[in-house]
């Protein structure tokens, strides 16, 4: 089946996020559809699969013009999605998963569930998956819940199917399977569309790449292209994307971490007796698949955490049983893993937002009062220095996008004088050119004497930025590594493997 | 490959809205109850316009000429018309009358005492609004107006009847043990949110039962607020030396309460606008959990807020004892006023000076409605239902956007 995407315009009020988007893609092809965040994949796929209405522009299937009013319709037509977020049902299993939505009924509407778990066999057995229809689908690994993603697409006889940012939550090695399934795919005559801002996958895998910039296509590029090609393309400009930084010159052990262990309020142990330590002037790199312990980690040096045992010593400090402020007071800065939830308030405006941890004394609050001047003066210098695309210091920082966002809570946290820095996922949900400025500011601070923490799922960002990389799994360190250890190898670790001669 | 940059929308300087961009609830007041409550002043402009033309409505229905016309309305639909006007524009001038000028009279002072007491009715709106609206800001429903407005009343008629001190001394004094009681007694739900999470809707609404009945069995007892001898559950009248002076001389009713509530609009404005305080309960109002990463103690936040919440709170309570109704204590002092100050302070969308408009507005309806049902004999129910349509217009904007066919707002 061949599909085609002819001029696709889509509005949302004044804003262009489709701008007449053409798009063709064939039988047994992976069509890589490459871009930013924000730079309108999404939601052209949103509009494939009939959840938005294009204002403009037609969608062929087969030379035969189609409309569709819901996913219904485009499952009908043989489109089929495996969503980043999974939209499975976690409490049923992987059969009833399948079925759901599409339900085969027998005598009086009982479900005939034999004939899903069949279906599910049979298409695991086609493409050698190894899923068993009746196990729950929240006990599976991330990495199953995805093929039982595919599978579900598949068991509607879909012919084009549309991964959207697929390896986001997948360990390098998960990722590898994944590519191999879709290669698989595409020898039976699928049509993929594979959409992605992670350049090495692009190239890997696709027989042809779009990409998107603010909504428009911006170019075709064939996989050969070199990533600073693929990057520049997206971004519209050159692109650095290797950080230059000098090698580091780690002085003494400032921030000692010793049997850390995180308990939430149900009892549940989240993070079981860690150790680290990292040195004035060093940046430690914090890797691990998403939910391994890393919101706990950075939540308990801050003081976020209620059930905390063990010792995190920053210099001369306990910051263990210390409240937030304390820890703050104390010189550490943090970027948020959420900057939306935990960085930023929406409704205040970016001058607000730079002093929302300084509003108990000096230089913003004298007697009480907030000293307005002072803190409009510091804001419009801040503006200027983060290059911070803003109508004004006087614009509500949950109108800025995300780049801009995360460069308020940046220049918030290092226009103090920091003992540590606790940056998590930095860069999530940011544009290139604000990645290349924020990564410059880390490595800046790192040299600057200051030990820096940093937590990132992105492993390329962990690695062009750490000197030495610590992998927690479950809670636990797997090891402590140096930086230029090979990919795979921290693949491996990622999946709880530690590998000979490297010591926890 | 070609970079065709002259196809660019020019207009997109933030990316489209992208699903993966990890978005949880931002705070407590998200969506459309954020706009309820702080939401625009047009919506509220347009929702009492709105309440105004559904009140004349019910006010044509209730009118024996209206009734009467319609039925030969065929044959002269001229009476009809006629007799729709007569009746609108009557109960809209009594109002008038009743509220602001009173051109029936004769006298400049007889002319305009309507004015002053719709000042005076509006004083423990705007108080006990200004209580509601700076718990809504710091992401707190204060439904307890009425407990506290009790306590508050309670409190200060105790220092005025249990006491003999000269009036500099005495006034204050009771104002204060108002404020002091309406802040502890909101502060108990302060208090409890943040130790334990209890919600303080439901505890500020029980806390209005536990109060009411404290106050009645006080005032049902000889010995604690009950007049000697009397089997009422009223207490003695307020001595001279606690009651609000009267700020035009004994012809008006109009009392230094007025004053307080305008000085509390000043305090609470510099609270919320300029202070550090009100930055850090506007921050955890907005996103209690960016707050807390921030170093802001949010449950110390939830205690201060209730506190001065309640304190506003008991102000009105201390204003109705002293001031409006200093025959003494009842169960009945805050007249209402405990949850009208809801009304005034979602219609005055949580702003200080917003608050001010809506309560004087309240006040002038509550001033205008007698006059209404006295000249025009028009139920004063009528203003009831014309104050809740404000509050129902308001509680659902996207119904009055779609009437004025207003476009939805980008920043919301």
């Amino acid at each position: 089946m061949t599909l085609e995407l002819r001029g696709i315009t889509k509005r949302f009020g004044p804003l262009v996020a489709n701008d007449r988007i053409s798009l063709t893609v064939n039988e047994g092809e992976i069509h890589a559809l490459l871009g930013e965040n924000g730079a309108g994949k999404s939601t052209l796929m949103n509009v494939l699969y009939g959840l938005y209405q294009a204002d403009e522009g037609e969608l062929v299937l087969d030379g035969e013009v189609r409309k569709f009013a819901g996913p219904g319709d485009a499952m009908a037509a043989g489109i089929g999605m495996v969503h980043q977020h999974f939209m499975l049902v976690p409490v049923f299993t992987v059969a009833e998963n399948v079925m759901l939505g599409n339900e085969a009924t027998g005598f009086a509407g009982t479900l005939d569930i034999g004939a899903a778990r069949e279906r599910v066999r049979e298409i695991s057995q086609r493409f050698g998956f190894d899923v068993d229809p009746d196990a729950l689908v929240e006990t599976l690994p991330v990495g199953v819940q995805q093929r039982v993603e595919i599978i579900k697409a598949l068991s509607r006889d879909a012919r084009v199917l549309v991964f959207d940012e697929p390896t986001a939550v997948l360990t390098p090695q998960e990722t590898d399977e994944l590519m191999g399934i879709m290669r698989q795919l595409r020898e039976s005559g699928t049509a993929i569309v594979f959409i992605s801002h992670k350049l090495r996958e692009v190239r890997a895998i696709a027989d042809r790449i779009t990409v998107i910039r603010r909504g428009a296509v911006v170019g075709e590029a064939s996989p050969t292209a070199t990533n600073a090609e693929l990057a520049s393309l997206m971004v519209g400009r050159p692109v650095e994307l290797t950080v230059h930084k000098e090698p580091a010159q780690p002085g003494p052990d400032a921030f000692v971490v010793r049997d850390l262990r995180v308990l939430d309020d149900t009892g549940h142990t989240h993070l079981d007796g860690i150790t680290f330590s990292i040195a004035r002037g060093e940046v430690l790199g914090v890797a691990g698949v998403q939910g391994n312990g890393q919101t706990e980690l950075t939540e308990a040096i801050m003081g976020l955490q209620s059930h905390v045992r063990g010792s995190i010593r920053l210099g001369e400090h306990e910051l263990v049983g210390r409240s937030v402020r304390k820890v703050l007071d104390a010189g550490v800065g943090f970027v948020p893993e959420d900057r939306q939830v935990d960085g930023l308030v929406g409704e205040f405006t970016i001058a607000e937002n730079l002093m929302l941890n300084r509003s108990h004394g000096l230089p913003f609050v004298s007697a009480g009062t907030i000293r307005s001047g002072v803190l409009e003066e510091f804001a419009q210098r801040t503006l200027d220095a983060y290059d911070v695309r803003a109508s004004g210091i006087q614009a509500k920082a949950g109108q800025l996008s995300g780049g801009n966002q995360q460069k308020v809570v940046v220049a918030r946290e290092l226009s103090r004088d920091l003992s540590l820095l606790v940056a998590a996922q930095p860069t999530r949900g940011v544009d290139v050119g604000s990645i290349e400025f924020i990564h410059k500011q880390v490595v800046a601070t790192r040299d600057s004497g200051v030990p820096v923490l940093l937590v990132s799922t992105e492993l390329d960002e962990i690695v062009a930025l750490s000197d030495r990389i610590m992998v927690l799994y479950r809670g636990q360190v797997v090891g402590i590594v140096p930086a230029d250890t090979p990919r795979e190898t921290l693949g491996l670790m990622m999946a709880g493997e530690r590998p000979e001669g490297t010591a926890a | 490959m070609s970079a065709n940059d002259e196809t660019q929308p020019t207009s997109v300087e933030e990316p489209a809205p992208d699903p993966k961009e990890p978005r949880r609830d931002p705070g407590r007041f998200n969506g459309v109850l954020r706009e309820i409550v702080v939401g625009n002043a047009l919506v509220s402009v347009l929702s009492v316009v709105l309440a105004v033309v559904v009140g004349s409505l019910m006010i044509l229905l209730t009118d024996e000429n209206v009734r009467d016309t319609v039925g030969y309305i065929g044959a002269r639909p001229g009476d009809f018309l006629s007799a729709v006007w007569t009746s609108i524009s009557d109960a809209y001038s009594a109002l008038f009358r009743g509220a602001i000028y009173n051109t029936n009279v004769e006298g400049f002072e007889g002319r305009i005492k309507p004015l002053t007491e719709t000042l005076k009715f509006s004083a423990p709106l705007i108080l006990a609004g200004l209580g509601v609206g700076l718990a809504f800001r710091a992401g707190l429903f204060n439904i307890g107006g009425r407990g506290q407005m009790l306590l508050a009343g309670a409190a200060a008629g105790w220092v005025g009847i249990g006491m003999d001190l000269p009036l500099v001394l005495h006034l204050p004094l009771a104002v204060l043990a108002g404020a002091l009681a309406g802040a502890l007694w909101a502060g108990i739900a302060g208090f409890l949110k943040a130790q334990s999470g209890a919600h303080e809707v439901i505890v500020t609404i029980m806390l209005n039962y536990v109060g009411y009945y404290l106050v009645f069995y006080a005032l049902s007892k000889q010995g604690l607020l009950q007049a000697p001898g009397s089997l009422n559950p009223k207490s003695k009248p307020m001595p001279e030396s606690v009651i609000l002076p009267k700020l035009l001389g004994d012809r008006f009713n109009l009392h230094l309460g007025f004053v307080i509530a305008l000085v509390a609009v000043g305090v609470v404005w510099w609270l919320l606008n300029k202070s550090a305080m009100g930055f850090r309960f506007r921050a955890v109002g907005e996103n209690p959990d960016a707050a807390r990463a921030s170093g802001i103690d949010v449950g110390r936040t939830y205690i201060t807020v209730m506190l001065i919440a309640g304190g506003l709170v008991g102000l009105a309570g201390a204003n109705q004892i002293l001031g409006t109704a200093t025959s003494g204590i009842t169960v009945d002092l805050d007249a209402g006023i405990g949850f009208d100050a809801i009304t005034v302070a979602l219609l005055g969308r949580s702003r200080p000076l917003g608050i001010l408009a809506a309560g004087l507005l309240f006040g002038g309806l509550k001033a205008g409605s007698f006059s209404m049902a006295a000249a025009e004999g028009i139920p004063v129910e009528i203003v009831l239902v014309i104050q809740s349509l404000i509050v129902l217009f308001i509680a659902a904007p996207p119904l009055v956007r779609a009437i004025f066919r207003l476009p939805k707002e980008a920043t919301a």
